[in-house]
C-alpha cells in the first residue's frame, strides 16, 4: 500500500509512463476474472499434484478390504479416514484425485512440450521453404486432420498398444498439425514484413531467421494454442483411459478410474462423481486460462 | 461456379489418398501375428498358417499388396471383417443410420438451444444473463461427456427412473428395419409403443452428444451476432427507429448466421469423436461402438476400412459445408485461394 | 389386404383391453456380445453357438441338457462297427425344417441334409464350400478331414460314417456345434436365386427355436418351433438383448427387463446372492488353467523339480485372489464335469518345506533361475494371469528359484510358446466336446507337441493309454483307462493344474428349468416362465 502511493507520488502527474509489455498484458488478464480464477485453480492442482505424496493420505494403490466403497465422510457410514470415500477394492478416493492429478497435469506437459516442439518445427520449415516441402508438410497435416482426433488417439493406440505412454504420444501426433498450421501462417506473414527482409538483406542466416528473428514474434497464439493444449490433452487422455486404450489400472488416472466406476453407477455414486469432477475442473481452468490469455495477447481484439 | 466445386473436390482427393496410405499401414503395423490370433490356444500348423496368410494377402510384396488395397477401395470392397466374415461396407451400412439418426438429433438439440441462448447473450451483452451464459457455456465445452453420461445416467435412469439406461428400444418390441431411423420405423410399425420407446431411448445420448456442440453454437452464434450488431447497417436500422426484435429479427439474424452454419457444419468431427463415447456408454449399436469393439476384438479390417469410411464421410460433408459457404458468399469463390 | 388384417388385428387387440401384447412367454435372454454369425460351422466363439446352433439347430447326437452325456437327437441310434470304422445312424423320421420368409420345406429331414452339412465343410468340390469365405476352423481343428473317410447314405434315412481309423471321441464331434445339421433343400434354393449367403445370415434348422430376425448389435428374436420333434418350448418367444456392459446386464436382470443374463461380474456376485428376485446359479466350467513346465527343458525335464515346484505354490490363495472365489482348485488335468474324472487323486500339498527338501535332493540346493511366462489377456480360465504369475513367483522365491515373468502380445505368446520359446508358462483350456480326449490327447499327447501341448509333454506310458483310449468305443473301458492316465499325469507333474472357473448364472425366480450348460452354452429349450 505505502509503496504503491509513493510510486503515485513520484510519479509526475499528468505524464503517465507507458506500461512495460508484461505490465500491460497483465493490465488486461487481470481484467477477466475468469482467467484468473482458472489461473488459480492450476496453480491449486499443480500444487497438489508437486505434493501429492505430502497431501494425500494413502497411497493411491493400498487396498483397505474392509473399507470397500465407503461412502464419502458426509454420507451415513463414512468417515473421515477417507474424505471422498472408497472405490470397490477399497482404495482413498482422495489420495487416487491427488495423484490423478499429478498424472493429468504430466500428460498435459507433455503433449503439449512434444506437439508445440515438433509441430513448431514443422511449421518453420513449411514456412521457410514453400514449393514442394510446404505441400508436403501441409498435405500431411491435413490427412490427420481429417479424422476426428479421438477417432485417429484410437487407431495409433491400436497399433501400439494400450498405455498411457502410447496415449500420450498418440494425443500429441494428434494436435501436432494444429501447431503447424499456425506456425507456418505466421512466419508467412513475418516474412513478408520490412524488418525481416532487412534482416535478409544484411545477410542473417536461415536459422538465425527462423529462430531468432521470425519465431519470437508468432509466440502470442501460439500461447494460446498450447495452453488450450493442456486441456485437449487432459480431456483426450482421459477419454482413452475411460475406453480402456491409455492409462491401466491400477494406475489413478481420471479417466480410468471413471472406466472402472462405471459398474458402480447404480450402487456408489461417490466413485463415479469425483473423478469425473476432477477432470471438468481441471479442463475448464485451462479453457479459462487460454481464453484469458487470447485475449489479453491478441491486440486485435483490445478494446 | 462449376471450376469453383472442381477444385474444392480436387483438394481432397490427395487427402484421401493419403488417409488410404493410413490404413493401409494400420493393418500391417500391429503387433502379433494375425493368423497366429484366429488359432488361439490350439495352435496351429506350419502349413496351414502359410495357407492361412496366402489367404490373406499377408505374403506379397507391400507395393502389390497396397495396389490390391486400392483397387478394391475403388470397386467399394473394403474387406471382411475377420469376426463375422461380412464385408465391412454392409456392417458399416448396417450400423450407419444408427449413427447418423443420434448425431442428427444431438445437432438438433444443440442448435434448438444453443441458438436462441446466443442471440439473447448478444443482446443482452454484458448483462449477468450473458455472464453466466459463458460460463456455463464454457463448462460444457469443458465436458468430459462419458462423464456427463454417468451423471445422467445416474439422475435419470438409476434414480428417477425416466429414461432407460441403454439401447435404442426396449426389446419388446420388433421392429422391421425400412429407413434404419428407428424413430420412423417405429412409426411405420404396428407395434404400438414402440415410437415412444425408441423416443426414450434417444433422449439422454442425444443430449450427452449435443453438450459440447451446443456450448460452440451458443458461443459463436453470440460472438457473430455482436459483430454484426456493432455494423454500420444495423446502427441505421436502429438509428431509423425500427423496432428492436425487427432489427434483430430481420436484419442482423441472417447476417449472423453464416458463420454459424459453418461452425455447425465443422461439429462434424466432434460430434463423430463424441459418438464413439456416447455409443459406447448408451450401448448404442452404431459405427463409434462398433470401431471401438473392433480394437478390442482385434477385427483390424473393421477397422481400417471403419476408419477409412469415417475419412470419407467427414471429408464429404466439410466439402459441402464449403460448398455451401462458397454459395452464400460470393467473395469467397471468387477471390481464389 | 395384408394392411387390413393388420389393422383389424390391432383393433381387436384394442377392444378386448386385456389381452396384452406380452400374453405370450417371453423370454428375455441378455447376451454378452454380438454372434460372428448365423452359421456355426464357420466360428468357434460361445456366444456364436448361443445364437445359433443352441436354439435354432440340431446334431446327429446332442449332449443331455446340463450334462456331458450322449444322447439322440436327429439321429435316433446308431451302430458301430467292431473295429470302430463304421458309424451308422438310423435317423428320425418326421422331422420338419423351419418355414422362413425367403424358404418353404417341402419335404422332411433326411439323409441328403446330413451328407450336405458335412459335405460342405469337407469337399472343396461342393459347391457350397466357399460361400460366404468358407473357411470351416473347427469341423478343421477336430481333425474331421484326416478322420473321415466317406459319408454315405444307405437309404433316405440311414447315414453311414466310414472313418480312417478308430477314433472313440468322434461321436462327441457330432455333437458339436459344427455338426449342426443344414437343410440341403434350402442350400439348393438358395443357389437357384442366386443369394446362397442367405443360408449364412437368415438360418433355417430343425431346432426348438426359429430365428425371426437380428438387429446387428442390439436383438436378436426367435420363435418357438410349433413343430418341434420332441414337443414345442414352453415358452413362446426367445429373445436376446445384446448388452456387452456386465453391470448393465445386471441392472436390467433386477428391473426385469431381462430373465437370464451371461457372464455376471464376479464383483456383483455377492449382492445378486441376496437379491430376493434372483436366483444365482453355479457350476465348474469344462476349462481349466494351469502352469505348463517346458519338459524338453532342463531342468523341468526332471519329474523332481516339477514335482518340488508344484508343491510350492499356494493354490488356495491364487483361488481368492485371482479367481475372487469364481474358481475351484484343480488337482486332475480335466474338470470334474467332464466323465471319468478320476476323484480318488489326491491333490499335490502346499508344503514349501517339503517342496526345498525334493529341490536339494534333486540337485538343487540354493534353487535356481528360470522364466515365467504370462499371457497378456484375460481368458476364461485365468482372469488375470499378470496377477497369477506374481504370485507364483513370490512363491517359488521362498524355495529358491527366481522366476523372471515375460509377456509377450497375446499373437506374439501363442507362436513363441507352440515353439517352445518358454521354461514355464501360463495356459488354460476350453473344451469342445465334453471327451476326455479333447483335454488329455489334445493337450498332452505326443503328436500335439509343437502346438497344443505347450509343456513338450511326451511320456509314451501316458501316451499309450491316451491311444488304447481314442481306440475302443465302449464307454466303461475308456473311462478306466483315462482313470490311469490322470494318476501318471499326476505321478509326472508336467502341468501344475491350477483351477477349473467357475461359471455362475444370474436368473430370475420366475425362470424354472434353467440349467446350466456343461459346455459354457446358454440353452433355452426347456425353460419355462412362471
Amino acid at each position: 500500500m505505502t509503496v504503491e502511493s509513493q510510486i503515485d507520488a513520484a510519479a509526475p502527474a499528468g505524464t503517465p509512463r507507458p506500461p512495460s509489455p508484461l505490465g500491460e498484458f497483465w493490465h488486461y488478464f487481470a481484467q477477466n476474472k475468469g482467467a484468473v480464477a482458472g489461473l488459480v485453480v492450476i496453480v491449486i492442482v499443480s500444487l497438489a499434484a508437486i505434493l501429492a505424496d505430502l497431501i494425500s493420505p494413502y497411497s493411491p494403490i493400498e487396498q483397505f478390504r474392509d473399507a470397500i466403497l465407503q461412502p464419502p465422510f458426509w454420507e451415513e457410514g463414512g468417515s473421515l479416514a477417507f474424505p471422498l470415500g472408497t472405490d470397490d477394492v477399497g482404495r482413498d478416493i482422495f489420495s487416487r484425485i491427488i495423484h490423478g492429478a499429478r498424472l493429468s497435469l504430466l500428460i498435459g506437459v507433455i503433449v503439449v512440450t512434444l506437439s508445440l516442439a515438433i509441430g513448431v518445427i514443422l511449421g518453420l520449415i513449411a514456412g521457410f521453404a514453400r514449393g514442394v516441402t510446404d505441400v508436403a508438410i501441409m498435405r500431411l497435416c491435413d490427412i490427420m486432420l481429417a479424422l476426428p482426433s479421438l477417432l485417429l488417439a484410437i487407431v495409433i493406440v491400436a497399433i501400439l498398444g494400450p498405455s498411457l505412454t502410447n496415449a500420450m504420444i498418440a494425443i500429441s501426433l494428434v494436435v501436432l498439425p494444429h501447431y503447424t498450421r499456425l506456425t507456418r501462417a505466421a512466419v508467412i506473414t513475418e516474412l513478408s514484413k520490412d524488418y525481416v527482409v532487412a534482416s535478409k538483406v544484411s545477410g542473417a542466416g536461415v536459422m538465425r531467421l527462423m529462430f531468432i528473428t521470425v519465431l519470437p514474434n508468432c509466440t502470442a497464439p501460439l500461447i494460446v494454442q498450447a495452453t488450450l493444449g493442456f486441456s485437449t490433452a487432459i480431456l483426450d487422455a482421459a477419454a482413452l483411459g475411460f475406453l480402456g486404450l491409455g492409462a491401466q489400472p491400477p494406475t489413478p488416472e481420471w479417466g480410468s478410474m471413471l472406466a472402472s466406476a462405471r459398474e458402480f453407477v447404480s450402487r456408489a455414486w461417490w466413485v463415479v462423481t469425483f473423478p469425473g469432477l476432477a477432470i471438468l475442473i481441471t479442463v475448464l481452468a485451462f479453457n479459462l486460462l487460454g481464453d484469458g490469455l487470447r485475449d489479453a495477447l491478441d491486440p486485435k481484439l483490445k478494446r | 461456379m462449376f471450376r469453383f466445386i472442381l477444385t474444392r473436390f480436387s483438394l481432397i482427393i490427395p487427402t484421401f489418398i493419403g488417409v488410404t496410405l493410413l490404413t493401409f499401414a494400420l493393418i500391417r503395423l500391429v503387433p502379433g501375428d494375425p493368423v497366429e490370433l484366429m488359432a488361439g490356444e490350439r495352435g496351429i500348423s506350419p502349413e496351414r498358417h502359410a495357407e492361412l496368410r496366402a489367404a490373406m494377402g499377408l505374403d506379397k510384396p507391400l507395393m502389390v499388396q497396397y495396389g490390391t488395397y486400392i483397387a478394391d477401395v475403388v470397386r467399394g470392397d473394403l474387406g471382411q471383417s475377420v469376426v463375422t466374415r461380412t464385408p465391412v461396407l454392409d456392417e458399416f451400412l448396417t450400423l450407419f443410420p444408427a449413427t447418423i439418426e443420434l448425431s442428427v438429433c444431438a445437432i438438433l438439440f444443440a442448435m434448438i438451444i444453443g441458438l436462441p441462448l446466443g442471440i439473447i447473450a448478444a443482446v443482452k451483452r454484458g448483462s449477468v444473463f450473458d455472464h453466466s451464459l459463458m460460463g456455463i457455456s464454457l463448462t460444457g465445452y469443458s465436458m468430459p461427456i462419458f462423464w456427463w453420461a454417468l451423471l445422467l445416467i445416474l439422475l435419470f435412469s438409476v434414480n428417477l427412473g425416466w429414461t432407460p439406461v441403454s439401447g435404442r428400444i426396449s426389446v419388446m418390441y420388433w421392429v422391421e428395419p425400412v429407413t434404419g431411423f428407428l424413430l420412423i420405423d417405429s412409426l411405420l410399425s404396428d407395434e404400438a409403443g414402440a415410437f415412444s420407446s425408441a423416443l426414450s431411448h434417444l433422449i439422454l445420448p442425444a443430449i450427452v452428444l449435443g453438450t459440447v456442440p451446443l456450448a460452440v453454437i451458443a458461443r459463436m452464434t453470440r460472438s457473430s451476432m455482436l459483430e454484426v450488431l456493432g455494423e454500420d447497417y444495423i446502427r441505421t436500422a436502429r438509428a431509423k427507429g425500427l423496432a428492436p426484435f425487427r432489427v434483430i429479427a430481420q436484419h442482423a439474424l441472417r447476417n449472423a448466421l453464416i458463420p454459424v452454419v459453418t461452425v455447425i457444419g465443422l461439429q462434424v468431427g466432434v460430434l463423430f469423436a463424441g459418438a464413439i463415447l456416447t455409443e459406447t456408454i448408451f450401448a448404442w449399436p452404431g459405427i463409434g461402438k462398433w470401431l471401438i469393439e473392433s480394437v478390442s476384438r482385434r477385427d483390424y479390417p473393421v477397422l481400417q476400412g471403419g476408419v477409412l469410411l469415417v475419412a470419407a464421410v467427414i471429408m464429404l460433408v466439410n466439402l459441402l459445408v464449403d460448398l455451401t459457404y462458397g454459395i452464400l458468399n460470393p467473395r469467397i469463390r471468387h477471390g481464389g485461394h | 389386404m395384408h394392411q387390413a388384417l393388420r389393422g383389424a388385428a390391432l383393433g381387436l387387440t384394442l377392444a378386448a383391453g386385456f389381452v396384452s401384447p406380452l400374453a405370450a412367454k417371453t423370454l428375455v435372454y441378455c447376451s454378452e456380445g454380438s454372434p460372428e454369425g448365423f452359421n456355426p460351422a464357420f466360428f468357434t466363439a460361445g456366444t456364436t453357438f448361443d445364437a445359433t446352433s443352441r436354439q435354432v439347430f440340431d446334431k446327429l447326437v446332442q449332449f443331455e441338457r446340463g450334462t456331458t452325456k450322449i444322447v439322440p437327437g436327429l439321429a435316433e441310434s446308431w451302430t458301430v462297427s467292431e473295429e470302430g470304422l463304421e458309424y451308422t445312424f438310423k435317423l428320425r423320421k418326421g422331422v420338419k425344417f423351419h418355414t422362413s420368409k425367403s424358404f418353404k420345406p417341402t419335404r422332411d429331414f433326411n439323409a441328403q441334409d446330413v451328407i450336405f452339412t458335412f459335405e460342405r465343410q469337407w469337399k472343396t468340390e461342393n459347391p457350397y464350400h466357399t460361400v460366404s469365405g468358407g473357411a470351416y476352423e473347427y469341423f478343421n481343428s477336430m481333425d474331421m478331414p484326416k478322420l473321415l473317410k466317406s459319408i454315405e447314405a444307405v437309404d433316405d434315412y440311414t447315414v453311414k460314417f466310414t472313418l480312417n481309423e478308430p477314433e472313440a471321441p468322434f461321436l462327441a464331434n457330432l455333437g458339436m456345434d459344427f455338426a449342426s445339421i443344414q437343410s440341403a433343400e434350402y442350400a439348393d434354393a438358395m443357389a437357384k436365386a442366386g443369394t446362397q449367403t442367405k443360408v449364412d445370415q437368415e438360418p433355417v434348422g430343425t431346432g426348438p427355436f426359429q430365428f425371426v430376425g437380428y438387429q446387428k448389435d442390439a436383438v436378436i428374436r426367435y420363435r418357438a418351433n410349433e413343430a418341434y420333434w420332441a414337443g414345442k418350448a414352453p415358452i413362446d418367444t426367445l429373445v436376446f438383448s445384446i448388452t456387452p456392459d456386465a453391470s448393465v446386464r445386471y441392472a436390467k436382470l433386477k428391473a426385469g427387463e431381462c430373465h437370464v443374463m451371461a457372464y455376471p461380474n464376479p464383483a456383483d456376485l455377492a449382492a445378486m446372492r441376496t437379491d430376493p428376485a434372483v436366483n444365482l446359479m453355479s457350476q465348474e466350467g469344462l476349462n481349466v488353467g494351469y502352469l505348463a513346465f517346458n519338459t524338453e527343458k532342463a531342468p523341468f525335464t526332471d519329474t523332481k523339480v516339477r514335482q518340488a515346484l508344484s508343491m510350492a505354490v499356494n493354490k488356495d490363495a491364487i483361488i481368492e485372489a485371482v479367481y475372487q472365489g469364481a474358481g475351484k482348485k484343480a488337482k486332475n488335468p480335466i474338470p470334474p464335469t467332464i466323465w471319468s474324472y478320476n476323484d480318488k487323486i489326491e491333490d499335490t500339498k502346499y508344503d514349501p518345506e517339503a517342496a526345498r527338501k525334493m529341490l536339494a535332493d534333486a540337485g538343487f540346493p540354493n534353487g535356481f533361475e528360470t522364466d515365467l511366462w504370462a499371457m497378456p489377456v484375460q481368458r476364461p480360465y485365468n482372469p488375470n494371469a499378470r496377477r497369477m504369475a506374481e504370485m507364483v513367483q513370490a512363491d517359488w522365491a521362498k524355495v529358491g528359484v527366481k522366476a523372471k515373468i515375460v509377456s509377450y502380445e497375446w499373437g506374439e505368446y501363442l507362436r513363441r510358446t507352440k515353439d517352445g520359446e518358454h521354461q514355464t508358462m501360463l495356459m488354460g483350456w476350453t473344451g469342445d466336446n465334453g471327451d476326455p480326449d479333447n483335454f488329455l490327447y489334445v493337450l498332452l499327447g505326443c503328436e500335439a507337441v509343437g502346438s497344443a501341448n505347450r509343456a513338450r509333454f511326451c511320456y509314451q506310458p501316458f501316451n499309450d493309454l491316451l491311444v488304447k483310449a481314442k481306440r475302443t468305443p465302449d464307454v466303461a473301458q475308456r473311462t478306466k483307462f483315462y482313470e490311469d492316465a490322470q494318476a501318471v499325469f499326476k505321478e509326472q507333474a508336467p502341468w501344475i493344474t491350477v483351477a477349473h472357473s467357475v461359471v455362475y448364472e444370474p436368473i430370475r425366480k420366475e425362470v424354472q428349468n434353467y440349467k446350466i450348460d456343461p459346455f459354457g452354452g446358454h440353452i433355452f429349450y426347456g425353460v419355462d416362465l412362471k
